[in-house]
């Protein structure tokens, strides 16, 4: 008895040693020297600062900036502490109220828009941190947008395409537009 | 379904049915039995010398060969440490290091339903990764469970394989050596591979404290007012008091990620760093990744059909093995994948667009996210639930009704498609049993398997084996919807309330650990009920098993006549995908027709 808790007491150590500590610290140590920038969070760095990641979504209601996957953290939204979606039911009757809500305020900041709108633009994300949204979501922001910062739409659609990544390798994956770094760039346009 | 939807899934199958016969032929050559467990190949020679130490530093005889109550014992005694040793780095992490958000010790129920959770490769969690767990319980704790745990499913296949190919024998194999050979060649050096090129897409790796940014654009939140007991304060009319806050900053969760990531999903495991799971951008970034992470889903469980057809003598069987499983997958995964990209019929009255074009995924797009669209999401939800992952990367219990019956379903069919590393094939092997006991009746001949008299005790075990799991979920399902803790969690009105407990049995009783989110399980009700699930489930079977193993092993070998009934035919492949189906179907049907298919009947109705 006592020979098998030393068996298994040790093989534990032993085990932890190996998987708990010396393989996540190679692994650390490898990434931040080939991938320190991955490894460290993606980070969009100004001035020596750090202003977001290109990985996490943030939050954008105003109409001069696109915006992006409604987001179901709380107590706000791409809440970075509190990761997951919604969780709502597809017959619940809240998701056709959320979806209507968020209808009626891409319309209100847009009047005279009444295409149908692209289903990932009111519908929440899975992590709540959506960083991108899908070509046609950015397509159907595009007036708005332009309107509100007064420039050409050819102007705006050139912006689109660079923060625009189609499917990876050709293959997998969907097409996306990432809305952090549109409206970073948006925001780095000179002024008129 | 478009094209792209099937050029997606076409070309994740077809890269995984290229890899196991590679990874089953060099896992045949790491497991080979030998006398006294010396080094015969080239292999295992490599790391003999880090072998020998390890077992010296254990006070391990690595010649001993373990009959199966040996076995079992050793098995129990080492995860039943493993588990306490999990709590307790729970309940004391405030007070240890590597704590840099100082995160509060863990509720004794929560901590408990944790630590069985890692232990028995479920990785259920009904806590928060980023807010609750510090990198010290994480790494010491949770991820040394994922080798580990999934390194002693591998160990007991071995029993079990073992007791097919040995002849008269009183032993099965040495479960020390099974484990620790398990990990050190297979598991650890998949994983490093894995996590490096997970990184080298965005996943992240380091030891920071979380950052914070400033957002771009300043917005308001409102929140509930708490008073000091953390009770919503309400006001004159009853309604809860609510007040605004601007939000100037956002915070970026950190941490060794990728190491936990690629075991998770290469060990079944599924416990995410994150509460988001796979669906977390920081977990899984890129269309590359999430190819990387589907992937070794069911990498290890199928090239573990190889290696079983190899080291018993007969590869026709493996791959008779790995087509039952892909027979009854496929047709679920296209059925799953149809559901969701036709979208929620609940929105087609609004002005919404749900029409996948090249501009978008279209679809059911709630819970999911962008760069995965819908057939990424579809493939991973039949993955992890067909194997007992359990990782997320979209919210199933945000799928249309048919689509989210679809991974509760292959749960409840005991996670034997793929199934979890090591248990889905020893699972699948008792479902065989199962399938040549009835062969043998229809045709009135004693059954045999793989050369071994199928009886009245292998018959006993191989039953527990399949029933423990129906049991659990049934049984725990209907206490769960008579007590008033076990209701008061559920976050859906109507059937899709009933789904949610039920998908939360069947996931803790098959140790998947994947769940329908909204239903609210860190209560101390939810937490013992699924970690006795989960307990049960785990360790039963796998003793019954082991008993198989050891009855099977002292059995002579019974050679090949005109009355033996081949196990590798298309016949067998299809006797044995409809035994797994209907023993799934009729134990299930009732429980599912009450929850998702009447709210899909409702839907469609437009209710």
């Amino acid at each position: 008895m006592s020979r098998l808790l030393r068996n298994s007491l040790m093989m534990l150590v032993v085990m932890t040693v190996i998987t708990g500590i010396a393989y996540p610290l190679l692994v650390t140590g490898v990434a931040l020297l080939v991938f320190p920038g991955q490894a460290n969070g993606s980070l969009i760095v100004r001035d020596g600062k750090p202003i977001g990641s290109s990985l996490i979504g943030q939050s954008f209601t105003e109409p001069k900036y696109f915006w992006g996957r409604p987001s179901a953290t709380s107590p706000q939204a791409n809440n970075g502490m509190s990761s997951g979606g919604s969780n709502i039911g597809p017959t619940n009757p809240a998701l056709t109220d959320a979806v209507k809500q968020r209808i009626a305020a891409l319309q209100a900041a847009d009047p005279g828009n009444h295409a149908p709108v692209p289903v990932d633009l009111v519908t929440s994300s899975g992590s709540g941190l959506d960083p991108e949204i899908s070509p046609a979501a950015a397509q159907y922001q595009l007036g708005r947008v332009a309107k509100a910062r007064g420039i050409s739409d050819a102007q705006l659609k050139l912006l689109i395409a660079q923060a625009t990544s189609g499917r990876q390798l050709g293959l997998l994956g969907e097409a996306r537009v990432n809305v952090l770094q549109l409206n970073l760039a948006l925001d780095a346009l000179p002024a008129h | 379904m478009n094209a792209n939807d099937w050029i997606q899934i076409a070309l994740s199958l077809g890269v995984l049915l290229l890899l196991v016969k590679p990874l089953g032929s060099y896992m045949a050559l790491v497991f080979a039995d030998t006398p006294n467990n010396v080094a015969p190949n080239k292999v295992l020679r490599f790391g003999q010398g880090t072998e020998k130490l390890l077992y010296r530093l254990c006070g391990i005889d690595s010649r001993e060969d373990m009959g199966w109550r040996h076995y079992a014992v050793a098995m129990l005694a080492f995860n039943l440490i493993g588990l306490l040793v999990v709590y307790l780095l729970q309940r004391l992490q405030p007070w240890l290091p590597l704590n840099p958000q100082h995160f509060a010790t863990i509720t004794p129920d929560s901590a408990f339903n944790t630590a069985i959770s890692f232990a028995s490769n479920t990785n259920w969690q009904g806590y928060g990764g980023e807010s609750t767990m510090s990198y010290l319980t994480q790494m010491l704790g949770l991820a040394v469970q994922n080798f580990v745990s999934a390194a002693t499913g591998m160990a007991i296949l071995l029993a079990v394989i073992r007791g097919f190919t040995r002849r008269s024998a009183k032993t099965v194999g040495n479960f020390w050596v099974d484990m620790t050979r398990s990990t050190l060649y297979v598991l650890v050096p998949l994983s490093l591979v894995l996590a490096l090129l997970l990184v080298s897409q965005g996943v992240v790796q380091n030891f920071k404290s979380y950052v914070d940014v400033p957002v771009v654009q300043t917005t308001t939140m409102t929140e509930a007012v708490k008073d000091a007991a953390g009770n919503p304060v309400l006001d004159a009319a009853g309604k809860p008091v609510t007040k605004d806050s601007q939000v100037t900053t956002q915070t970026l969760p950190m941490g060794p990620a990728a190491s936990q990531i690629a075991i998770k999903q290469l060990g079944t495991n599924g416990g995410g760093f994150f509460g988001a799971n796979s669906a977390h951008p920081y977990e899984n970034p890129t269309p590359f990744s999430n190819f990387l992470e589907l992937l070794s889903i069911l990498l290890i469980p199928a090239a573990l059909c190889y290696t079983f057809g190899s080291m018993i003598g007969d590869r026709r069987q493996g791959w008779a093995l790995l087509m039952v499983m892909s027979l009854i997958m496929v047709p679920l995964l296209i059925a799953c994948t149809s559901a969701e990209q036709v979208g929620n019929p609940a929105l087609s009255g609004l002005s919404v667009d749900q029409h996948a074009t090249a501009l978008q995924a279209g679809g059911n797009m709630e819970g999911k996210e962008t760069r995965f669209g819908i057939v990424n999401s579809t493939l991973w939800a039949t993955y992890t639930t067909a194997a007992s992952n359990g990782s997320v990367n979209a919210q199933h219990d945000s799928f249309t009704p048919l689509g989210g019956m679809i991974p509760m379903w292959l749960m409840q069919l005991g996670e034997v498609i793929f199934g979890g590393v090591g248990c889905g094939l020893y699972g699948m092997l008792a479902f065989a049993v199962v399938a040549v006991f009835i062969a043998g009746l229809m045709v009135g001949r004693t059954p045999e398997y793989l050369g071994k008299k199928i009886e009245a005790h292998e018959m006993k075990m191989a039953s527990l084996a399949v029933l423990i799991p129906c049991m659990l979920v049934v049984v725990g399902t209907a206490i769960a919807v008579m007590m008033p803790a076990g209701v008061a969690g559920v976050a859906n009105p109507g059937p899709h309330g009933f789904s949610e407990i039920l998908y939360a049995l069947s996931s803790a009783s098959n140790n998947n650990g994947s769940a329908f989110g909204g239903l609210s399980v860190n209560t101390p009700f939810w937490n013992v009920l699924l970690g006795i699930c989960m307990f049960v489930s785990r360790f039963a079977l796998g003793i019954a098993m082991l008993a198989l193993a050891g009855s099977l092993a002292a059995k002579k070998h019974v050679p090949v006549s005109a009355g033996t009934l081949p196990t590798h035919t298309p016949l067998f492949v299809v006797l044995l995908a409809c035994v797994v189906v209907v023993v799934g179907a009729l134990t299930f049907l009732p429980a599912l027709a009450l929850g998702p298919i009447v709210e899909s009947l409702m839907s469609a109705a437009g209710h």
